[in-house]
C-alpha cells in the first residue's frame, strides 16, 4: 500500500519506517538477475530458491530472496551472494540450490565448490566478493547499490538513501546553485563526448523559452557496451533521480523522456515500473513532494538504429520521424526536441548526479584525474578472462583494468590490442597499456573513451579484419544523409576487403588514409566524423599487418580466409581437440601420439581448430607459400 | 524470397491497429512506438496496417513508410515461426561470430535477413545484445544461446519444431 508523500521531510520518515520493518538478522539471498545472468539461467535459480525455501521450511524472517540488478561479473553467472556475510557463489545451477539452502542458509556452512578461485590457483578460494581480484580494484560509485537492491522495489532504493539527494536539492539549493555544483564537480558526459555536464545544463537554462525538455539517452548502440543497460535495469530510480535534479536545475521542464533500446526488455520493464512507483509516492508527476515542482517522464523505445545515439537523430526519432541527424549550428541545448531547449544526458551521467549531491562535491572531485573526475564503468569484453562490467576511478591504467581486474587473456594466447570507444574509437597496442584511462589521454593516443566498451583482442584477431568489421558496421548504420559518410565508408570498406583478400597494392594504404580524412572532415555528425578512427588507429599501431597482407599475402592471425591455409605441425600429439571442433570433418584422426591429418580440400579455414589447439601444433601459412 | 503476400482484410487489420493507436493517444510523435506495437500484433508490418496507421493519424503514408523502412526493428515481410538473431557485436565478432553466422546460413540455406521458404526460420543479425560474456551467441525466440561453437548449431536447429 503506497501513501503519497506530501512533504519533503516525509521521505526520511518513510525510510526509517522501511528500515524498521526489516529484520536486520534476516539473511538476504541476492540472485543477480541482470541480462547476462538471466541468459545463463538466473531466473530458474530464483524459482528453485522459492521452491526450496518453502520445502525446507525457511521462513521470511530467516532468509529473504532478492532478485537484484547486474553484479557485473557476467563471466561467472548466475551469481548468488548471501548477505550480510557476503558469501559469493558463482555459476550456480538449479541443482545446487537445495544444498545451498540446507547447508549455507540453515547450517551456516560455506560451500567450497561454488566459491571463486583465482585462475591458476585452484586451492585459494575467495569466500567474499571483496576478496575476488575482479572486485578488489574497482571503485563502485554509480554501481554500488546494483547488487543490493531489487530494481522493481522503490522501497529498496529509498532504504539505501534514494531520493535524499533530490530532497536536498529541492529544499536547500536554488537551480543555479545546482548547476554550479555540477560544473564544480567536473562531471563530463559519459556517453562518449565527454562534454562538461554542468555547462550543458547552463546553456539550456540560459536559452530563452518557457518549455524545455530533459532527455535520457539509453539507446546504447555501441556493440560491446552494456553499462547503461545494466544501470537502467539494476537501479532505474537512480537515473530518475538524476533526471529530476537535471529538470529542476534547468527550469521550465515539466516533461522528460527516456529513450531506451527495444533490445533491452528488462531495462524497459524496470523503467516503466520505476516511473509508476515514483508517481505513486509523489516523487514524480505534479507537485512533487508538495514543492510545486512538476515533472512527468515518458519512455520512448528505440527502433534499432545506431545513428540515434546522435543527439539530433535521437530527438527526431522521439518526434516520430526518421532518425537522421541535422547540422548543429544551433546546439540542441538551445533548440532540440520540437525546437525547444533540450538537455540530453546519457544514463551513466545522470546516475552520477545524485551521488554528487549525496557525498559532496569535494569527495567526488577527489576521485579521478585533473580533467576527468569520478569513475567510469567499462564493459570489459572479448578475449579476456573476466568478462563483465567494471567501475574504476578515472586515471587507472589500461593494464590494471585488463590484466588485474580482467585477469588477462585466456587460453595462454598473446595479448594483441584493446579497442576502446566502440566503432568510433581505436585500437591500442601492448605498448600503450600503461596509459591512464581518461577522456583526454585516450583521445591523444588516437582512440577515445566512447561509452566505455573495452574489447580485448589476442593474437588470433586480425587488425585489418577488425577495421573492416567496424567500417562495415558503420556503413550499414550510416543514415545515408551525407555523401562522404555514405559513399566514403563504402569505398573504405572496398579497399579493406581488397587487403583482406590479397588484391590490394601498397598505394591503397595511402588512398585509405586520404579517404579517411575526407570522411572525417566531410561528415555532418559524429558517426561519420569518427568513423575512420578504427582504420587510422590500426594503421598507426599495426601498419606492418596491413603491409603483410598486401606484400606477403599473409594474415598472421589466421583470419583472412583468402590468404591462408592451415597446416599440422610434427609436434601434434593427436589429442583430438581440433578433430572434435572441425565443422567440416576436414581433420582425420590417426591414433594417439600421431599427428592428425588435415585435408585441405575439405577445410573451410574457419579457424575452429586454431582456437582450440593449445599445444601450438597448427601453423598458419600463406596460400601462396608452397613449402 | 519475393513471395506474393495476400491482401489482408481491412476490418481485421483495423481491429488490431485501433487499440494500439488508442493506447498512444493518436499521437503521431509516438510513431516509432506505435509501429513497434503494431508489429507485435502481426509479427511484421503489413501494407494494410501502414495505410491504416497513416489514415488514422492523419499523416502522409510516405512518412509512415520512411520510418518503417529506416529502423532495423521493422520488417515489411512476414517473419518465420522462429526468430534467430545472431549477435554481431564486437565482443562476439572477436570470438568468431562470423563463423557462427556462416554455419547458420549454410545449415538453413538462407542468408541473414531472409526467411526460409517453409516460414520456419527468420535469420537476422543484431548489433549487440549486451550479453558479451556469453559470446558468440544467438538470440533464439528471445532466449539466449551462448558460448556457441559451430558444432552446436545443428542440434539447436533440430530442436525447433
Amino acid at each position: 500500500m503506497i501513501t503519497r508523500l506530501n512533504a519533503t521531510q516525509e521521505l526520511e520518515g518513510l525510510r526509517q519506517q522501511i528500515l524498521a520493518s526489516r529484520n536486520q538478522d534476516t539473511l538476504r539471498i541476492t540472485v543477480c538477475c541482470g541480462t547476462g545472468c538471466i541468459a545463463q539461467g538466473a531466473k530458474k535459480v530464483v524459482e528453485a530458491f522459492k521452491r526450496e525455501l518453502s520445502a525446507q521450511n525457511v521462513n521470511a524472517e530467516v532468509a529473504e530472496l532478492k532478485e537484484t540488478g547486474c553484479h557485473g561479473f557476467c563471466e561467472q553467472g548466475p551469481i548468488v551472494v548471501i548477505r550480510p556475510q557476503d558469501i559469493f557463489y558463482k555459476k550456480v545451477q538449479v541443482e545446487d540450490v537445495p544444498k545451498i539452502v540446507a547447508r549455507t542458509i540453515i547450517n551456516g556452512e560455506v560451500m567450497e565448490r561454488l566459491l571463486y578461485s583465482v585462475p591458476g590457483n585452484k586451492k585459494e578460494k575467495c569466500t567474499q566478493e571483496s576478496q575476488i581480484p575482479f572486485y578488489a580494484k574497482q571503485e563502485r560509485v554509480v554501481f554500488k547499490n546494483n547488487a543490493y537492491i531489487d530494481p522493481t522495489s522503490i522501497e529498496d532504493y529509498i532504504a539505501v538513501g534514494g531520493y535524499a539527494s533530490l530532497v536536498k536539492v529541492l529544499t536547500t539549493l536554488q537551480s543555479q546553485q545546482v548547476i554550479d555544483t555540477i560544473i564544480d564537480s567536473g562531471l563530463r558526459g559519459r556517453g562518449g563526448g565527454g562534454f562538461p555536464t554542468g555547462w550543458k545544463w547552463q546553456s539550456s537554462k540560459d536559452a530563452a523559452g518557457d518549455i524545455k525538455f530533459v532527455v535520457c539517452n539509453c539507446d546504447e548502440g555501441d556493440p560491446g557496451a552494456f553499462m547503461d543497460r545494466s544501470i537502467m535495469e539494476g537501479n532505474p530510480h537512480l537515473v530518475l533521480e538524476g533526471m529530476l535534479i537535471a529538470a529542476y536545475a534547468v527550469g521550465n521542464v515539466s516533461e522528460a523522456y527516456i529513450y531506451i533500446r527495444n533490445e533491452y526488455p528488462y531495462a524497459l520493464k524496470h523503467a516503466y515500473k520505476a516511473i509508476e512507483d515514483a508517481k505513486a509516492y509523489g516523487l514524480l508527476g505534479d507537485n512533487i513532494l508538495s514543492t510545486g515542482f512538476n515533472l512527468d517522464i515518458k519512455i520512448c523505445r528505440g527502433g534499432g538504429a545506431f545513428v540515434c545515439g546522435e543527439s539530433t537523430a535521437l530527438m527526431a526519432s522521439i518526434e516520430g520521424k526518421v532518425g537522421e541527424p541535422r547540422a548543429k549550428y544551433v546546439h540542441t541545448s538551445e533548440k532540440g526536441l520540437w525546437g525547444r531547449p533540450t538537455v540530453l544526458n546519457n544514463v551513466e551521467t545522470l546516475a552520477n548526479v545524485p551521488v554528487i549531491f549525496e557525498k559532496g562535491v569535494e569527495w567526488y572531485k577527489s576521485i579521478g584525474t585533473e580533467g576527468s573526475k569520478g569513475t567510469k564503468v567499462f564493459a570489459l569484453v572479448g578475449k579476456v578472462n573476466n568478462t563483465g562490467l567494471v567501475e574504476v576511478p578515472m586515471g587507472i591504467s589500461l593494464r590494471e583494468v585488463i590484466m588485474d581486474i580482467g585477469g588477462g587473456v585466456p587460453n595462454k594466447k598473446q595479448f594483441k590490442a584493446v579497442q576502446t570507444g566502440g566503432p568510433s574509437g581505436g585500437c591500442l597496442p601492448e605498448s600503450k597499456l600503461d596509459l591512464a584511462v581518461d577522456f583526454d589521454e585516450l583521445t591523444k593516443n588516437g582512440s577515445m573513451m566512447g561509452s566505455g566498451a573495452m574489447v580485448v583482442m589476442d593474437e588470433r584477431n586480425c587488425m585489418v579484419d577488425t577495421a573492416r568489421y567496424f567500417i562495415e558496421f558503420l556503413e550499414e548504420e550510416s543514415c545515408g544523409k551525407c555523401t562522404p559518410c555514405r559513399e566514403g565508408l563504402r569505398a573504405i570498406r572496398n579497399i579493406l576487403m581488397d587487403i583482406c583478400s590479397g588484391k590490394a597494392e601498397l598505394e591503397d594504404i595511402d588512398r585509405l588514409e586520404k579517404l579517411c580524412l575526407a570522411v572525417t572532415e566531410g561528415s555532418l555528425c559524429q558517426l561519420g566524423g569518427t568513423a575512420a578512427n578504427p582504420v587510422l588507429s590500426s594503421l598507426k599501431y599495426f601498419r606492418s599487418e596491413y603491409e603483410e597482407h598486401i606484400t606477403n599475402k599473409y594474415c598472421r592471425a589466421g583470419v583472412c580466409k583468402d590468404l591462408i591455409a592451415f597446416y599440422i605441425k610434427d609436434n601434434c600429439p593427436g589429442c583430438v581437440l581440433c578433430y572434435k571442433a572441425c565443422p567440416t570433418w576436414a581433420i582425420i584422426y590417426n591414433g594417439k601420439g600421431v599427428p592428425v591429418t588435415l585435408i585441405q580440400d575439405k577445410c573451410t579455414k574457419c579457424g575452429a581448430c586454431l582456437d582450440v589447439c593449445n599445444l601450438d601444433a597448427l601453423e598458419v601459412r600463406s596460400v601462396y607459400d608452397n613449402r | 524470397m519475393s513471395k506474393q503476400v495476400e491482401a489482408l482484410d481491412m476490418q481485421e487489420v483495423l481491429a488490431k491497429v485501433n487499440p494500439v493507436l488508442e493506447k498512444h493517444g493518436y499521437d503521431d510523435g509516438m510513431l516509432v512506438g506505435i509501429l513497434q506495437d503494431v508489429q507485435a500484433q502481426f509479427n511484421y508490418l503489413p501494407r494494410e496496417a501502414l495505410i491504416a496507421v497513416a489514415q488514422r493519424l492523419g499523416i502522409a503514408l510516405s512518412r509512415v513508410f520512411s520510418v518503417a523502412t529506416f529502423f532495423k526493428a521493422f520488417s515489411l515481410t512476414p517473419r518465420g515461426r522462429h526468430q534467430l538473431q545472431v549477435c554481431m557485436g564486437t565482443a562476439c565478432h572477436v570470438r568468431g561470430a562470423a563463423r557462427i553466422l556462416e554455419k547458420f546460413e549454410t545449415q538453413i540455406g538462407i542468408k541473414a535477413g531472409q526467411t526460409s521458404e517453409d516460414m520456419k526460420y527468420t535469420l537476422e543479425t543484431v548489433g549487440c545484445v549486451g550479453a558479451c560474456a556469453l559470446g558468440p551467441l544467438v538470440v533464439l525466440d528471445n532466449e539466449f544461446e551462448g558460448h556457441l561453437t559451430v558444432d552446436k548449431i545443428e542440434p539447436i536447429l533440430e530442436r525447433l519444431d
